[in-house]
């Protein structure tokens, strides 16, 4: 598979569905860990209001590019502008009004586990939001349960949800507090493919109704038809293809072929 | 022929051959990356402590957090304490009591329980206790909570995970400890006076009075520092394992046994210290 990838194509370097406006922009971006180079040289941009999904195989660094937009994780080398402000080596100070207009969907869900559903949403409304009146608090709380579906598990833990139902409580607590862009880390892994669709459509809906920007990291071919405005993908840390996902479907490099297939 | 040649060739010289000096060469690369770890976990254990301070006194205390953290820590733990306390006094006077009676010096087990237990017993047994109990609590929760991405939740949240997760714990564990260990030493007094009255007929106001003649300032002053600084290492200890545990869910299992490990071996060492500045004062 290694001499299958080849450089990205330099025309028409992105592919706007959403506005013109790039709400994140990264150039150069590298990352490693200790001898290994995860990140090589990535470079893209997220438009507003579209839905950009990142394809790639386990370890091609995809996580890693998202944590580095959110601070998770400093980057080696490169810019990562996020509404303009490079969020790379910024302090903690810089970092946390930038933090406080994305949602970042973690792979396992992290919901709290010793907090309820209920504690769990008030817990980034109360620090983002200090001044909110318990009445509003409440309020929205009911309203991001009910657009996700799970307005009875306001009163249990966790350990209680099912898989599917961990998911959508955590997409909920990401969008309680109204993010303006939206990263999901493998939204579907793990997940059965009735639930897996209706996370998905769960995506479509939040974009819709939320008005946010996405980058969508999967290795699930269905999330990607389903979510995706436009599509990129890694491999070996380089973006390996961008374009539509039509054209992922059609394309005859054999890499891009077995992960369609 | 040289003096060398005499004695064979070189590999067979006194019986040291190039496979030796090869596994030789393999064990020091091993040892010098051993020294090398040790090194790199002694520097991001203080480099994590400095934070810890730094985060302390930064402003923005969860106080809210911390009185969770000191009910956790010290409510929860009273119970276990309880027991420990009782048990201690009571065999240690069950074990004293007929070496006293040989050297006719029985009116004195008040005052040596007493003193025992204040000064060292009840200080070192409860924090070992602590060190058990707090420590792996500590090191297991927040390790399965670095695994699941919780502390990364908390980090995009906006909330400082150092300052909600850490300094809370680490502060009620240094503040409830030695009040555990007093209760301990208190409760280790009466399961003494419960000890004497096995073979023996004793008021409880006689054996309390007789056992506290015999405790000065000096004795509960050191056991109360000391057992802040228990307090605050089996806090940190159980916070850094956690903090700092691997990814897999193995590595929760790992942080708690190696919070419970070093933090015991710290309480023991720190012990050791306090001892020797005390008698320096003396």
């Amino acid at each position: 598979m290694m001499s299958t990838i080849q450089p990205r194509a330099k025309s028409n370097e992105t592919l706007p569905t959403g506005g013109s406006e790039p709400v994140i922009e990264i150039s150069g971006l590298k990352k490693s860990f200790g001898q290994q180079e995860v990140l090589k040289n990535v470079s893209l941009k997220l438009f507003n209001g579209e839905n950009l999904v990142v394809l790639g195989k386990s370890g091609s660094g995809k996580s890693v590019l998202i944590k580095c937009i959110v601070g998770l994780l400093n980057a080696d080398a490169g810019t990562i502008n996020v509404f303009g402000k490079d969020v790379n080596g910024i302090s903690r100070k810089e970092l946390t009004p930038l933090r406080q207009k994305i949602g970042f969907l973690f792979q396992s869900g992290a919901l709290y586990d010793s907090m309820t559903v209920r504690q769990n949403l008030e817990f980034p409304m109360k620090r983002m939001k200090k001044d909110i009146k318990d009445k509003d608090l409440e309020d929205k709380i009911k309203e991001v349960l009910e657009n996700v579906g799970l307005a009875e598990a306001l009163d249990k833990m966790p350990s209680q949800l099912s898989g599917g139902m961990r998911k959508r409580i955590s997409l909920a607590r990401t969008i309680v507090v109204d993010p303006m862009i939206m990263l999901y880390d493998e939204p579907t892994t793990g997940l059965d493919p009735i639930t897996s669709g209706e996370i998905s459509s769960l995506i479509m809906d939040v974009q819709k109704k939320y008005k946010t920007s996405s980058i969508i990291i999967t290795h699930d071919i269905k999330c990607a038809r389903s979510t995706a405005n436009r599509v990129i993908m890694l491999a070996e840390g380089e973006i390996l293809k961008e374009g539509k996902i039509e054209d992922f479907e059609n394309s005859t490099d054999p890499f891009i072929k077995s992960f369609f297939e | 022929m040289t003096d060398a040649n005499k004695l064979g060739p070189r590999t067979n010289i006194k019986g040291f051959t190039a496979h030796h000096s090869f596994r030789l060469g393999n064990h020091a690369i091993a040892k010098t990356e051993e020294a090398g770890n040790f090194l790199t976990e002694l520097a991001d254990a203080f480099l994590f402590t400095v934070r810890v301070i730094r985060e302390t006194f930064s402003g923005g205390f969860e106080f809210k957090e911390f009185l969770f953290q000191c009910f956790q820590v010290g409510y929860k733990s009273l119970p276990l304490i309880s027991v420990t306390g009782i048990i201690m006094g009571l065999v240690l006077t069950i074990q004293s009591r007929p070496v006293l009676v040989d050297f006719g010096a029985v009116t004195k087990l008040p005052g040596m329980v007493a003193v025992s237990l204040i000064r060292e017993m009840g200080p070192v047994i409860t924090a070992l206790i602590c060190a058990g109990k707090i420590g792996s609590g500590m090191g297991a929760e927040l390790g399965s909570m670095k695994v699941t991405e919780q502390i990364d939740a908390m980090e995009v949240s906006s909330t400082n995970p150092i300052k909600f997760l850490v300094v809370t714990r680490v502060l009620a564990a240094t503040l409830m400890i030695p009040l555990l260990i007093l209760f301990a030493d208190g409760l280790g007094v009466m399961g003494s006076w419960a000890g004497a009255n096995i073979k023996g007929d004793v008021s409880f106001v006689l054996f309390f009075s007789q056992a506290f003649s015999h405790v000065h300032f000096m004795d509960l002053l050191p056991a109360v520092v000391k057992s802040f600084f228990f307090g605050g290492i089996i806090g940190l200890v159980g916070c850094y394992k956690g903090y700092n545990a691997g990814r897999g869910t193995e590595s929760v299992g790992i942080a708690a046994n190696s919070a419970v490990v070093l933090a015991s071996l710290l309480v023991i060492v720190v012990d050791m210290i306090a001892v020797q500045i005390t008698d320096m004062l003396k």
